[in-house]
Formats: C-alpha cells, sequence, structure tokens
C-alpha cells in the first residue's frame, strides 16, 4: 500500500500525459454531446452584433495567430457566420503579422457560403505593424492607415470602403484577441476615445483579464476560449469547431480534477502514516 | 547637449499626444496622424533590423560552431527560404508561401500551443498540493472555475457554470481590477516622470 502511495505521489509526468491525450481525443471519435447553457457575456457579445441594423459596416480586427486558431478561429467563423447571414458589411484588420492567412482561410469558407463578394460584402485590410499607434491613427484615417487592401488594392477602389473615414463610419469593432496588442488596448485607445461599442473574442486564459472592461461596460460582450466559441455556436445556431472540442475540454478538465483529488489523496495519506510511524 | 535635446523631444512628443487626446480640432488631429505615420514607419523599420540582428546573431555562432548549430542552420535557410517565396510568387491565397504557412507554420505553432494541456496537467498534479490554507484555497477555487466552466460541470450540478461565472465576476474580478488601478496608476507616474526627465533609463542612463 504505502509502495503504491509514493508511486503516486512521485509518479513520472509521461503517464499523466498519456492519460490526456487520451482523454483529449477519444471524445473527439466518440463524441458524448453534454449539454450547456449560454452565459452573460455570451449573450451580451450576441445580441450587441444583433442589434446592428442589417446592412450597416462593421469593423473587425482579427489579433492572433496559429499557436491559439484551436480557440480563436472557431469564434471567428462563427462571428464571421452572424454578420453575414444580417448582410452586415464586415471591414478587416490584423494587428498580429500572423493573422491575415487565417483571416483569408476563413473569409473563403464563410464568404463563399453566403456567397459574399470580395470588396463588396468585405474587405480585408491585412496586417499592420505599429500595434496602439495603428487603433490611434484609424481613429484619424482607416484609408490613410490602411492605404490597400491584403491583395494591394488602393481602398479607394474598393467599393465597401466608399464614405469610410474613421471610427464614426461602423457601427462596432469585434475584436478576436489572442494578447498584445488586443482587447485592453483596444479598449484603452479606442472605446474609451471614440465611443464605440466594442465585443471581444479571446483565449480562455486572457478572460479574466478583460472581465473588469465588461463589467464596466466598455466591453458589450465576452467569449472566452472554446466554451465561449461553443456557447456562441449554440446561439447562432451553428455545429461548429468551438461546440465539436466541448467534450474534450470537459473530459480533459475532469482528467486534470481526479489527479489534483489522487495526488492529494496519496500525499495525506503518506503524512498521516509517516505522523503515524513516528509515534 | 546630448542629454538636453532628447528630453526636450520627449517632453514635446508626450505633451503634444496628451494634448491630442483632450483636443477634437482637425488641425490638431492632422498634425497627431502625421507624426502617427512616421512611427508606423519607424516600428517597420525595426522589422528589418530584426531580421538582420537575427542574421547576424546566428551566423556569429555558426561560425563559432556551438552545439546547436545545425538548429540555427535550419532557421536562416528557412528564414531566406519563406522570405524568398514571398518575395518572388507573392503571399496571396494559393501561393507556396501561402500553402507553407497553413500546412506547416499552423500546425506547428498549434502543436506548441497544445503542448501546454499536457505541460498545464502535470504541473496541476504536483503544485495543487494542500499544504496550507492558501494553498487550500487556490487549489478549490482552481478545481471549481475548471469545472465549472465545461460543460460536464453543469451536468453534475446545474448552478455550476452560474457558481463558476460567479467566482469569475465578484472574488476574481475585484483582485484583478485592483491589479489593474494599480498597474494604472504605476504606468502614469512613469509617464510624468519620463517627460519631465526625472525617469531617463530610455536614454541609456540611470
Amino acid at each position: 500500500m504505502r509502495k503504491f502511495l509514493e508511486i503516486i505521489n512521485t509518479l513520472d509526468r509521461r503517464w499523466i500525459f498519456v492519460f490526456i491525450g487520451l482523454a483529449v481525443s477519444l471524445p473527439l471519435f466518440f463524441p458524448i454531446g453534454i449539454k450547456f447553457s449560454v452565459s452573460h457575456p455570451v449573450q451580451g457579445f450576441y445580441h450587441t452584433i444583433e442589434k446592428i441594423p442589417d446592412g450597416s459596416k462593421i469593423l473587425m480586427s482579427c489579433d492572433f495567430d496559429p499557436g491559439s486558431m484551436p480557440e480563436l478561429y472557431p469564434m471567428t467563423i462563427t462571428a464571421l457566420e452572424q454578420m453575414f447571414r444580417k448582410d452586415l458589411k464586415v471591414i478587416i484588420t490584423c494587428l498580429w503579422p500572423a493573422g491575415p492567412p487565417l483571416v483569408e482561410r476563413a473569409l473563403a469558407h464563410v464568404g463563399a457560403e453566403y456567397n459574399k463578394q470580395k470588396g463588396i460584402d468585405y474587405v480585408h485590410l491585412g496586417f499592420k505593424e505599429g500595434k496602439e499607434v495603428v487603433m490611434v491613427s484609424m481613429g484619424a484615417s482607416i484609408p490613410n492607415t490602411f492605404p490597400t487592401d491584403y491583395h494591394g488594392t488602393p481602398v479607394s477602389e474598393i467599393p465597401i470602403m466608399q464614405g469610410v473615414t474613421n471610427y464614426r463610419e461602423v457601427a462596432m469593432l469585434v475584436n478576436i484577441s489572442a494578447g498584445y496588442p488586443g482587447t485592453k488596448e483596444w479598449v484603452q485607445q479606442v472605446q474609451s476615445r471614440y465611443q464605440i461599442d466594442i465585443v471581444s473574442g479571446c483565449t480562455a486564459v486572457s478572460a479574466p483579464e478583460y472581465y473588469p472592461y465588461y463589467q464596466t461596460g466598455q466591453l458589450k460582450g465576452l467569449l472566452g476560449g472554446m466554451k465561449g466559441a461553443a456557447e456562441y455556436e449554440k446561439l447562432v445556431g451553428i455545429m461548429g469547431l468551438g461546440t465539436r472540442g466541448m467534450d474534450a475540454q470537459s473530459v480533459s478538465h475532469l482528467m486534470v480534477f481526479a489527479f489534483i483529488l489522487i495526488g492529494n489523496l496519496a500525499y495525506f495519506i503518506l503524512k498521516f502514516m509517516k505522523r503515524k510511524e513516528s509515534v | 547637449m546630448r542629454k538636453e535635446v532628447p528630453l526636450i523631444i520627449t517632453f514635446l512628443a508626450g505633451a503634444f499626444f496628451i494634448a491630442d487626446y483632450f483636443i477634437p480640432h482637425k488641425d490638431f488631429s492632422d498634425i497627431a496622424q502625421r507624426i502617427n505615420g512616421w512611427t508606423i514607419i519607424v516600428i517597420a523599420f525595426a522589422y528589418v533590423l530584426g531580421v538582420a540582428n537575427v542574421a547576424r546573431v546566428n551566423l556569429d555562432y555558426i561560425q563559432r560552431k556551438g552545439k546547436d548549430t545545425p538548429y540555427k542552420i535550419v532557421l536562416l535557410i528557412c528564414l531566406l527560404f519563406m522570405m524568398t517565396v514571398g518575395i518572388i510568387w507573392g503571399i496571396g491565397e494559393g501561393t507556396i508561401f501561402d500553402w507553407l504557412f497553413i500546412n506547416v507554420y499552423t500546425s506547428m505553432q498549434a502543436m506548441m500551443f497544445a503542448l501546454l494541456a499536457f505541460y498545464i496537467a502535470s504541473a496541476a498534479f504536483r503544485a495543487f498540493r494542500i499544504r496550507s490554507v492558501q494553498a487550500s484555497l487556490l487549489a478549490i477555487t482552481a478545481v471549481l472555475v475548471m469545472i465549472g466552466r465545461v460543460p460536464i460541470g453543469e451536468a453534475i450540478w446545474k448552478d455550476f457554470s452560474n457558481f463558476s461565472e460567479w467566482i469569475m465576476n465578484v472574488p476574481q474580478l475585484a483582485g484583478k481590477r485592483a491589479i489593474l488601478i494599480g498597474a494604472a496608476l504605476g504606468a502614469i507616474s512613469t509617464g510624468l516622470k519620463v517627460l519631465v526627465g526625472l525617469e531617463r533609463t530610455h536614454l541609456g542612463q540611470d
């Protein structure tokens, strides 16, 4: 018994890796379909977009790269679905250098599904270095900050960009954020200064940082990680990557909990045994 | 003059952009916009310097024949290759650059991120030992949030996600807001010190 507990107490981490690997992969092959409800921050995200009049122009900043793709790509796809269904005109920017190819991929996927035309229903302005400076610069002039789109077409020749000068001409900002620069900077540099409504989709690890902004109303909605993406998919009514990942995330979280519990039990029983022996 | 001129430039630039925040006048915004444009160009040049620096540091290492030389060679070859295909054939959809980005870079970065799941599980197993009151609070809260933020929490207890949300909205938020306000006050104070020349580390001296 004691030897077994000592093995548990000093368990080789490779065993933990094996169990976590199984906990993540098995539910992907054999879905359980656990039901879940939609939280308030996610409802806020959905309803803020839903309240925008059909046909309005929306600014979307996709500030992420492939590292956070599993969490943020599903919500990017779903946000585009919701916006295209409402016939909103989407102007997309990137403040992360590796973001544009992912945006192109998302637009190719969702744009084709809704028969949306490049330059008329959406435009991808690509990446611009400068972080907060770019955000502030867009407040003065979006065409001056992004003179061409991702493919090199001058913005003056793009129909959707006609009449767009700065934040005043867009109904709201949808930000998909993996860190810096991202939601925090958009709130600090743009929301407080130009009074534009912002909703954010972010990684689970950075969601706690944005809760203060959600509570103060500086963020109208918040999607935190894959769970947020799954709840959002439920509201939009699609079965996407977020929902499909929920079973794997549930089982792996349960597995981590089991490891914490077993580790503590072994630790305490061993401690009790040692104390008993010393007495 | 070597000290005074940079300090004057710092003060004028800082004061101008603080004023720009509060003065919504078109002429003033136009000047700010022009300076922002210069800033973006200067930052873009930093990328060129960055690439040159990566090349220089790694070439030095290769010349010294350190133990990681093969990795440095791979890094430089990949850097040059991606730059070459991007410049010659473009970076749009369907190009070689795009194919490599989606099929190599994306997969590798996703793999690095996915590794976190394994390391977090291993770290949680060792770190969340209930050795003190503080450690107990940390472990219990972590478990409640962890289970409450996935659907299985609701399957166990229907209000689990509401309870987890309460933890996020009340105790977590109180702590986070305190940190945010503290950091903001610190940033304001450091900013003022830089503007008036009391803080000079950006000039390369204490």
